[in-house]
């Protein structure tokens, strides 16, 4: 075996399992009118078949990461077999004893249970035994046991490795229990099985395991392919084996370690994305269960406790919820509902009563938050639901034959288009139901409206929901005093910096402050000064498991509403239960706390505790104070308080404030183990938070409000030191500050995927770095610390440091606060690796004729404060060879500069001069430079005349796709698919329009002063199997080019980079929490992502434990600065290594930290003609300092005795960490974690050994261009006939990568190779076609169609001999005609969400769009021709849609009009324009409602809305546009015809 | 941050000096003011660096861009206040420094630098203008009591510190005012003194004794003062001139800078002066190129000397920063001073050999040779020049070792400095040293910072003891 064949239990190294992620294609098929029949289960696996590519596979190719089918009981089948003798029946199945068989009772009499058991006798009996006992304790009777019939031959050799032993027990209930009642039973007797099996001691409990237990449903999954499962599972072909209905899942893990368990069905779902809260919902679900009762359960539900079992995935985890919900009474529907909610709180359009159900549930309990599609079956009922921001695809057909097939794709089964009567797809938050006893589909509206009218849910909102507004004023409010403010402000710890840089611009803009360039400070747990506890914790991001939100642009889906209060058993429905407190944010003014600390509501009453603690009794006195303070709290809830103030008021000489994260996640563990968490809500009353992320962490740890009331003072105070702008008072200052704040919050929730305060609070999404095990077992149950660190000992002297300088005289000799000096360099402050000395050194050095002396002052200086606890690099000490090698044994640095990359900097950040130097450079010595996210000049394609070459060897393909064109995919060496970057992971970024000059807007396909939004997420990675989809589309355009994925360093990141292998990826780069930007918010620069050294030996970790890392090279970067820091990270696992500090810096960057103001005076960061002037840089610097750098690592490669670089990566041995290190704060830290080197076979590689198997071979395009060779090479017309399925992914684009290689992005004469196809096409139908292809097809397609559309043209349309009406059916999946950039595209149907989302040049026809269409769109022409969803055109920037909106919906809700205006289609060049394009679209598609609108367009043409962005105006009103353009289409004859 | 196209939309401008012809006939200072509205534009040209260079530049590390800000913004009050809480003494360092921050700025790079000084200038001076400095008396005292010995910048800037933070300071000054160098080196059209007098003035009113005309060393013991005090500060400064040990060297009518400058200083106080020394008609010869030489080139213009010469042992500096020196480094580059725009000759790679004169002793004749480099002789060179005064402003190798120093006990470090540990406190327990007393000659922006530096160390010595 190699690596590791079954998951560690618990953590290893870097490695933890609660990383794990998954995601997948799933599938659902049920004769609607509940018949039973073999077919249904045929059909159910063909499916899973055809999903296959979504899956994946790792280290062995044929074990995939899960599969499984949920199916009613066949009870036709296991009757016929239970009877046979062999079955077990009781008292037989003994070594060596005949069993005679047993009987089975009627269907609903009994239960099946399908067991994962261990593989060896002995031990497998003793479980067997348990699980009989458990059964027979809970009144029921084993009838049997069943060997289940398995091929091992059919599975993997890792599947087979960890395969259990499989059996089946029946079990009856007792005599007159009803089914519901006997369902339940076994429910309890499952729950009690496993909590025994995790107690006991039974060596093999590992393999125990019940996929199912229930007397409707069976669940057969296992580590297997899709196609492996029936083999495998040799009974579910037999005809006998009958349902009614089944659920298909394949998975694909970024999980590194798949296992059996974790495939899906679980016992009532699959699921296709990721739950981002999951660790908050299990706590929150964990901490409800005091409260639980069920009449349905009685005494039992003890027995089920805990709700959520520890360790499982996130579908897991919903499951047992779920499970949980429906057994003690809820209908599935309601409790999905419940669960997953549709985003009701900003959508003014939902009907009143439906609204008051979402809320009345809020009031329950919080979303289970995250990208979803969920099929859910309880045996009956079956059906889907999708998240609010309907981030996952399904799509379903119902036939003439009254089946309904639900999958993540649509054309998974072959069916006759005449059969099918309607084609859809699930809408974010929609439910599509089929209740097979009833025989129908319940529509999504029908079923809202059904359970909305369940109980009066708005009277009981309105009776008993509180609002802050209606409480009375109490008497006192506390004000501001600014005689002892500058003395509290410095026992909060507030700095220069904080008053200057963070709340002066918050009070003024209400935004967050912007930087750029990154932070090259310490980490809290190293700085000398004393830090905020917050600053011990880093934020979570999502990346590519799941995609982070726009908090902006698809606000709709945000909410910050909370509501607050008891929290009551949620297994009942009472009014009470909405009796809470409503809040609408969580920042409360000094008025608002003063209202709730006075409430008398109801059972709302408030008791202030306090969070102080005497200074002078250090640790001691600060542990006792938080024992006493947890004391306090549940002396408090007995008493009968609801709402605890925490308040750190009253500092004074002997008293200090207890950090108040530290306060409040004491008292929540506290609560939360005591079992009384959910009876209170935590307030807190602080005047340490002021900045995002403060608040950030308080709400992750649990609390319901904050009152920052130091914060507010500190507005009081600038409006009083006159430092507020003019007209400015403390009102609009206070205004702004809790706007930013809020702005703020959104986007670090959207930065996690996670859209709603609710579920956000208690999540603790975050990572500590550098506290010790003990505060974070206490205090922080449950957050990630892998370094250990700091106690409370440091703590306590942090807050005395803050707290002696408060109460010291005024000595005169030192601001009247700390200067800081965190974010920009200050001679006092913070330390910085980039400061005056090191800056000017390195610009010395690399200018200079002969600089190695002095580059080695600036290495030094800089390796210095390294180890002056500046990195965790810094602690890290080499174990060198006791004998040196001679440095001319090590290999050139010739070739070790080929390991170097410049990062990510798109021109549109940097200058023209500034990004074509790096080019330069880096193409003289072999490296390699990055075009960024913006695009790269067509002009910088061919080589110089003097041999130089300023194209970038990396072309970046971000969410942006700016100037992504298969010409530019084809220019490339490798193309980088930013995930995420460190200064900013999880967001997205604006380029202001005054930095879009002509040029720029040239390259990036846009107009020029139009601004442009990079989106937060790809809209084509929502997942794993998306990204490699996209790494799929990439490879097929430009196949010599290797992919590179760009991650950034978070815990689990090594889980993530093993999905990057399994999805085919060439390279991962791991980048550090600290690398520049030209503009970020401060608080992602400073509090989102890790080192690179933690992310980089995870990943190197994962990878090697997997036996993934022989097939993908790692790169890392994250301000790498000199030769040590290069072999530190070769040592850890890096092959390859990027740098754009430095190399700016040797440029004559001089970290101004001013690159988003475009004024950067020495013409690097900046767009302004006079300012490039100044721009000084040569290739020659840059390349003097790579050598310098290789230099300096060959050296250090002399010393340790390696020859050559790849004979050094990940040797991990070679490293330790630095010995005696007595820095009061470093000392506590521990690196075995980074240093562990996994112990692993010599046989498995700690490098990258072997290419990628793209599975290009496969590709369909390889017939199309042999085809297409005559056209391609001499321009000849084709036109070819060929059938298409879901299985040809990406058709096109390879051979449009072909054309631009040959043509350019010119490419040929439209129409010059038409293909015809026939049938439903796989995901990234004509992605990149080039100009000159016309790809017709005559069925359907799926996701991302026309991607990155570079001048072809699509043409879909339903196949003629269906029946149903094509404008009102789901034609195309979802995020259509991203990025395109020319092209034309006509679709006769309706398309999925996000439409035409950054379209920047392309012009189509579609009949109906969903969610999100024309999301940042920049340029181009979208017509639709029917409804849209909502949210349309948000962040809109540029180009022209036209909608015809014939009810009004539109103009009311559907758009989303913060960019855009709607106004008529009243010029008559616009009239003509879509006038024609409809007749263009008619004549291509045959569109009835084409034909319908062009018969009627006298009246319909005052239908269409021209959506018009403002942006778009404002430049018009300085440039007149060019006229609409109106493709062109070639008529002729077909002169070939082949049918393929 | 300030305005951030500042740089590129303004000029750098100074605040102009008077005309020659008008000041060379007083001995007022020798700037003209410079309104509000250029302060504020010439603030709004900082670009409120990511990593300010100038910060950095600065002895005193002060926090440039954040009161080059506020001057933009118009918030003068917390200007003057993020400036004081760098520098005690800005009207004495916008004046005299030479201003190492400017030569540093970022802007520097490829324009002008930012008019750092000029701001830091028009800050302090609007700041009394408008009465906002008045004394800050400690709010509690402690019992400690602290000498500090020397009332140059180190001292005064030690003292201030100290007693802010609520120690009993006495200031011990051998001269008969204070201020040492500033009062006696400077000349007034430089920095009139009674800048020094309103600090003073309101160090006193914040609680500060100052004793006059007490040589400690020479008068008083210094173990006398340690039954007082508790902790005692050497701030003596760096007295001793370096010489020129040439034959005729003893002839009269050649003094050092230090002889001539404090005669004048007291002349325009209106003190009555012996054993003048004046330039008034005489032709004059200045040896040594620097600051010092460029305040006795202004004074012997305007005591209407009949010519001057200055003469500077170093080749002529290139007219812009030297290449190796490049930013942010300290250039090597020819200064104009304000004293060099009132006339007279400056020249540079000479080397006096000997002087000679009349039988009565007085010197006549400088004799010169030209050098190269290394300051090796140019043969063929040799010139001769009729001079009547020759002053020499040739630096200062180091503090007076007689008086304080013998009498404090205290170990000298290689260069004849005073030497200390990193705490400021000499060999000698209890006894600190700041400013050129410790650091060798310097600037006055060093004085400050050292004195500043001390004070936070004895601060924190008597806490602990």
């Amino acid at each position: 075996m190699d690596g590791f064949p079954v998951a560690p239990s618990g953590p290893v190294g870097l490695y933890h399992p609660s990383t794990e992620h998954d995601a997948c294609g799933l599938g659902l098929v049920a004769n609607i009118n509940g018949s039973k029949s073999h077919e249904i289960i045929k059909k159910g696996l063909e499916i899973l078949v055809n999903l296959a590519h979504r899956g994946a596979c790792g280290c062995d190719p044929e074990t995939g990461d899960g599969a499984g089918i949920l199916i009613q009981i066949p009870h036709k089948f296991f009757a016929k077999q239970c009877a046979l003798p062999g079955a077990g029946g009781m008292g037989s199945g003994r070594p060596g004893e005949a069993s005679s068989g047993f009987t089975l009772p009627e269907p609903g009499q009994y239960g099946v249970g399908m067991v994962f058991l261990p593989v060896e006798m002995q031990q497998r009996l003793l479980v067997e035994g348990i699980l009989e006992r458990i059964t027979r304790e809970e009144g029921l009777t084993v009838l049997g046991w069943r060997d289940t019939p398995i091929n091992s031959d059919a599975i993997g050799r890792q599947a087979r490795a960890s395969q259990p032993y499989i059996e089946q027990i029946f079990i009856r209930g007792a005599s007159g229990m009803t089914q519901d009642a006997l369902e339940r039973k076994l429910f309890v007797v499952r729950k009690r099985a496993e909590n025994e099996m995790a107690a006991s001691n039974i060596r093999d409990k590992s393999f125990f395991y019940i996929p199912s237990l229930s007397t409707r449903t069976i669940i057969y999954k296992g580590l297997l392919l899709a196609p492996q499962i029936p083999e495998f599972y040799g009974e579910l072909k037999d005809p006998d084996t009958e349902s009614a209905l089944c659920l298909v899942h394949q998975r694909f893990s970024t999980n590194t370690f798949p296992t059996w368990q974790l495939a899906h069905p679980y016992r009532n779902i699959c699921h296709n994305g990721e739950i981002n809260t999951v660790r908050g919902n299990a706590a929150w679900m964990h901490a409800r269960q005091s409260v639980l009762e069920s009449d349905l359960f009685g005494a039992d539900l003890k027995k089920l406790y805990p709700v959520i079992s520890p360790g499982n995935s996130d579908t897991a985890s919903l499951d047992n919820a779920v499970e949980l919900l429906t057994l003690a009474g809820r209908e599935l529907p309601h409790v999905m509902a419940m669960l997953i909610p549709e985003a009701w709180d900003a959508d003014d359009a939902m009907p009143k009563d439906k609204k008051a159900f979402y809320e009345y549930h809020a009031s329950l309990m919080e979303p289970w938050d995250g990208p979803a599609a969920v099929a859910f079956t309880d045996g009956r009922l079956i059906g889907a639901t999708l998240d609010r921001n309907g981030l996952r695809p399904a799509r379903y057909v119902i036939t003439t034959g009254g089946q309904l097939i639900l999958a993540s794709e649509t054309g998974v089964l072959p069916i006759k288009p005449e059969e099918i009567t309607f084609k859809g797809r699930l809408q974010p938050g929609r439910m599509l139901l089929c209740d097979t006893e009833a025989g129908r589909i319940i529509p999504d509206e029908e079923l809202k409206s059904k359970l909305a009218a369940r109980q009066p849910y708005a009277e009981w909102l309105a009776e008993q929901q509180i609002h802050l507004d209606a409480l009375p004023d109490p008497p006192r409010v506390y004000a501001s005093d600014q005689s002892t403010i500058t003395m509290r402000q410095r026992a909060f710890g507030y700095t220069e910096e904080d008053l200057k840089m963070i709340l002066g611009p918050m009070a003024a803009a209400g935004e967050e402050p912007i930087g750029s360039m990154g932070t090259d400070t310490p980490l809290a747990c190293l700085s000398d000064k004393p830090q905020p506890l917050f600053h011990y914790f880093k934020q979570l991001f999502a990346q590519v498991t799941n995609p982070a939100i726009d908090p902006i642009r698809e606000e709709l889906v945000m909410s910050l509403t909370s509501y607050i209060g008891t929290e009551r058993n949620i297994l009942a429905e009472t009014a009470q239960h909405c009796h809470t407190l409503k809040l609408t944010h969580p920042i409360l003014t000094n008025l608002d706390l003063e209202k709730l600390r006075r409430v008398s509501w109801g059972d709302f009453l408030a008791t202030t505790l306090p969070m102080l603690f005497p200074v002078a009794g250090g640790a001691q006195g600060l542990e006792f104070a938080l024992d006493n303070l947890c004391r306090q709290a549940s002396l408090a809830i007995q008493s009968g308080y609801r709402l605890l103030i925490l308040s750190d008021r009253g500092v004074d000489k002997n008293y200090a404030p207890i950090p108040s994260l530290l306060a409040l996640a004491a008292v929540h563990n506290h609560l939360v183990r005591e079992e009384t968490r959910t009876q209170v809500a935590l307030i807190i009353e602080s005047g340490e938070p002021r900045e995002v992320m403060h608040y950030a962490l308080l709400i992750g740890y649990g609390a319901s409000a904050i009152n920052p009331y130091l914060a507010i003072e500190t507005l009081e105070q600038f409006e009083q030191r006159g430092l507020l702008p003019p007209g400015a008072t403390f009102e609009t200052a206070l205004k702004n500050y809790k706007k930013a704040v809020n702005k703020g919050l959104l986007k670090v929730f959207s930065k996690m995927g996670i859209s709603t305060l609710q579920s956000y609070r208690g999540a603790q999404i975050f990572e500590a770095i550098g506290l010790n095990k003990g505060i974070v077992e206490k205090y922080f149950t449950g957050t990630p610390s892998r370094i250990e660190g700091v106690g409370l000992d440091v703590l306590a002297r942090e807050a005395a440091m803050k707290h002696a300088f408060a109460f010291e005289p005024e000595n005169g000799y030192s601001t009247e606060l700390d200067t800081g000096g965190n974010y920009h360099f200050r001679a006092n402050g913070e330390l910085h690796l980039f400061n005056p000395t090191t800056v000017s050194k390195l610009q010395h050095a690399v200018r200079a004729e002969d600089g190695f002396a002095t580059f080695q002052e600036y290495t030094k200086a800089i390796d210095e404060q390294n180890q002056q606890f500046s990195t965790l690099r810094g602690l890290m000490e080499f174990r060198m060879n006791a004998q040196p090698i001679p440095l001319s044994d090590v290999e050139p640095a010739t070739e070790i500069v080929k390991r170097f990359a410049t990062g990510a900097m798109s021109f549109g950040s940097i200058s023209k001069e500034a990004h074509e130097t790096l080019a330069i450079a880096m193409n003289r010595i072999g490296g390699r430079s990055n075009t960024g996210e913006g695009g790269e000049d067509e002009a910088r394609y061919p080589r110089e005349a003097n041999g130089d070459w300023k194209r970038s060897a990396i072309k970046q393909v971000a969410s942006g796709r700016f100037g992504v064109t298969a010409h530019y995919l084809v220019n490339a060496e490798e193309l980088q698919i930013k995930v995420a970057q460190g200064a900013k992971p999880g967001e997205g970024g604006q380029l202001p329009g005054h930095k879009v000059d002509d040029v720029i807007a040239r390259v990036r396909h846009s107009t020029p002063g139009v601004p442009l939004i990079s989106p937060p997420p790809h809209h084509d990675i929502y997942s794993i199997e998306d990204l490699a989809q996209l790494i799929y589309d990439l490879k097929n355009v430009n196949p010599s080019a290797r992919i590179s994925v760009k991650l950034v360093a978070e815990v689990g990141v090594g889980t993530v980079a093993a999905g990057v292998a399994k999805a085919h990826a060439d390279v991962v780069l791991i980048s550090g929490h600290d690398g520049g930007t030209g503009a970020s918010p401060l608080t992602s620069i400073k509090h989102a992502g890790i080192p690179w050294e933690l992310g980089l030996a995870e990943t190197q970790q994962v990878l090697v434990m997997n036996d993934l890392r022989s097939r993908i090279r790692v790169q890392t970067d994250g301000k790498l600065q000199t030769g040590r820091d290069v072999a530190i990270a070769a040592l850890l696992g890096a092959e390859e290594f990027g740098f754009s500090t430095a190399p700016l810096v040797a440029l004559g960057c001089i970290m101004m930290r001013k690159c988003h103001l475009n004024t950067c005076p020495v013409g690097i960061a900046t767009q302004d003609p006079e300012l490039r002037k100044k721009f000084t840089g040569q290739p020659e610097h840059v390349i003097q300092f790579f050598f310098f750098i290789a230099e300096e690592v060959r050296m250090l490669m002399a010393q340790l005795g390696f020859r050559r670089m790849e004979d050094m990566v990940g040797r991990v041995d070679r490293l330790m960490m630095r010995k005696a290190v007595e820095h009061w704060k470093a000392r506590g830290l521990d690196f075995s974690a980074i240093l562990f080197d996994p112990p692993v076979p010599g046989r498995v590689s700690r490098r990258c050994t072997i290419p990628q198997d793209h599975g290009l071979s496969e590709a369909l395009d390889y017939k199309l261009i042999s085809h297409a060779k005559g056209a391609i090479e001499r321009g000849e017309n084709i036109d070819i006939r060929l059938p298409i399925r879901n299985v040809h992914r990406t058709v096109g684009a390879m051979l449009s990568g072909e054309i631009a290689r040959k043509h350019g992005s010119e490419g040929l004469a439209p129409d010059t190779i038409r293909f015809h196809f026939t049938g439903s096409a796989g995901q990234s139908f004509g992605a990149f076609l080039a100009r000159g292809v016309t790809l017709t097809l005559d069925g359907d397609a799926n996701d991302y169609v026309g991607k990155g559309l570079s001048g072809g043209r699509l043409i879909v349309y339903p196949p003629r001999v269906s029946t149903f009406a094509p404008e009102e059916n789901i034609l195309i999946g979802n995020v259509a005609l991203y990025g395109a950039t020319s092209g034309d595209a006509y679709f006769n149907g309706v398309a999925g969400e996000r439409f035409a989302v950054r379209n920047s040049g392309a012009t189509t026809v579609v009949e109906g769009v969903g969610d999100h269409g024309c999301e940042y769109m920049t340029k181009g022409l979208v017509v639709v021709l029917g409804r849209t969803g909502r949210n349309f055109a948000a962040g809109m920037t540029g180009g022209l849609a036209f909608v015809l909106d014939e009810t009004g919906e539109f103009a009311k809700t559907t758009c989303n009009r913060q960019s855009v205006d709607l106004t008529p289609m009243s010029d008559a060049t616009d009239e003509a324009a879509v006038r024609a394009l409809i007749e263009r679209h008619v004549e291509l598609t045959q569109s009835p409602r084409g034909s319908w609108i062009l018969e009627n367009w006298g009246t319909m043409r005052e239908k269409f809305l021209k959506v018009f962005p403002h942006e778009l105006q404002r430049v018009m009103g300085i440039k007149k546009p060019a006229a609409v353009p109106i493709p062109a289409v070639t008529t002729r004859g077909r002169e070939e015809v082949v049918r393929g | 941050m300030g305005k951030p196209t500042g740089f590129l939309d303004y000029a750098r401008e100074l605040p102009a000096r008077r005309p020659v012809t008008e000041r060379i006939n007083d001995w007022f200072e020798i700037y003209q003011d410079f309104p509000a509205e250029k302060v504020r534009t010439q603030g709004a040209r900082c670009m409120d660096c990511g990593v300010p260079f100038c910060n950095t530049g600065c002895p005193l590390n002060n926090a440039i861009p954040d009161w080059n800000d506020l001057v933009y913004r118009d918030r003068w009050r917390e200007a003057i206040r993020a400036l004081h809480a760098t520098n005690n003494f800005p009207e004495f360092t916008g004046r005299l420094c030479p201003a190492p921050c400017e030569t540093s700025c970022v802007l520097g790079i490829n324009e002008p630098a930012v008019a750092i000084k000029a701001i830091e200038r028009s800050i302090i001076d609007h700041a009394w203008d408008e009465g906002w400095i008045q004394p800050e008396p400690p709010r509690s005292r402690s019992s400690k009591r602290v000498a500090v010995i020397g009332s140059g910048p180190a001292g005064l800037a030690a003292a201030q510190q100290l007693n802010r933070a609520g120690h009993w300071v006495t200031v011990f000054e051998k001269a008969d005012r204070l201020g040492g160098l500033l009062r006696y080196g400077i000349p007034d059209f430089k920095m009139e003194k009674r800048h020094i007098d309103r600090r003073v003035e309101q160090m006193r009113a914040e609680g500060v004794e100052f004793r006059t005309r007490v040589h400690v060393g020479q008068q008083v013991p210094l173990s006398a003062l340690r039954g007082e005090f508790q902790a005692i500060l050497l701030t003596g400064g760096a007295e001793q001139p370096r010489d020129l040990a040439v034959p005729g060297r003893e002839r009269k009518g050649i003094h050092f800078a230090m002889e001539f400058l404090p005669q004048q200083n007291r002349r325009v106080a209106g003190e009555v002066i012996e054993n003048q020394i004046l330039a008034t008609g005489k032709r004059v010869v200045i040896i040594g190129g620097g600051d010092t030489g460029a305040d006795c080139l202004g004074t012997s213009h305007r005591q209407k000397a009949a010519s001057v010469s200055q003469f500077e042992i170093l080749e002529k500096p290139p007219e812009t920063r030297a290449g190796h020196t490049p930013w942010p480094l300290w250039p090597v580059m020819l200064r104009e001073e304000s004293s060099h725009e009132e006339g007279g000759a400056r020249d540079w790679a000479v080397q006096t050999t000997h002087f000679s004169g009349d039988a009565d002793g007085r010197v006549t004749q400088l004799h010169g040779v030209r050098v190269d480099q290394k300051f090796n002789m140019l043969a063929g060179t040799e010139f001769t020049m009729d001079v009547d005064l020759v002053l020499l402003a040739m630096g200062f190798t180091g503090p007076a070792k007689s008086g304080l120093l013998e009498s404090a006990g205290v170990e000298l470090g290689a260069r004849g400095n005073v030497a200390t540990d990193e705490s400021y406190m000499t060999s000698v327990p209890g006894v600190f040293a700041a400013g050129d007393i410790r650091r060798g000659q310097s600037l006055i922006v060093w004085a400050i910072a050292e004195g500043r530096k001390a004070a936070a160390s004895i601060d924190e010595w008597l806490r602990k003891g």
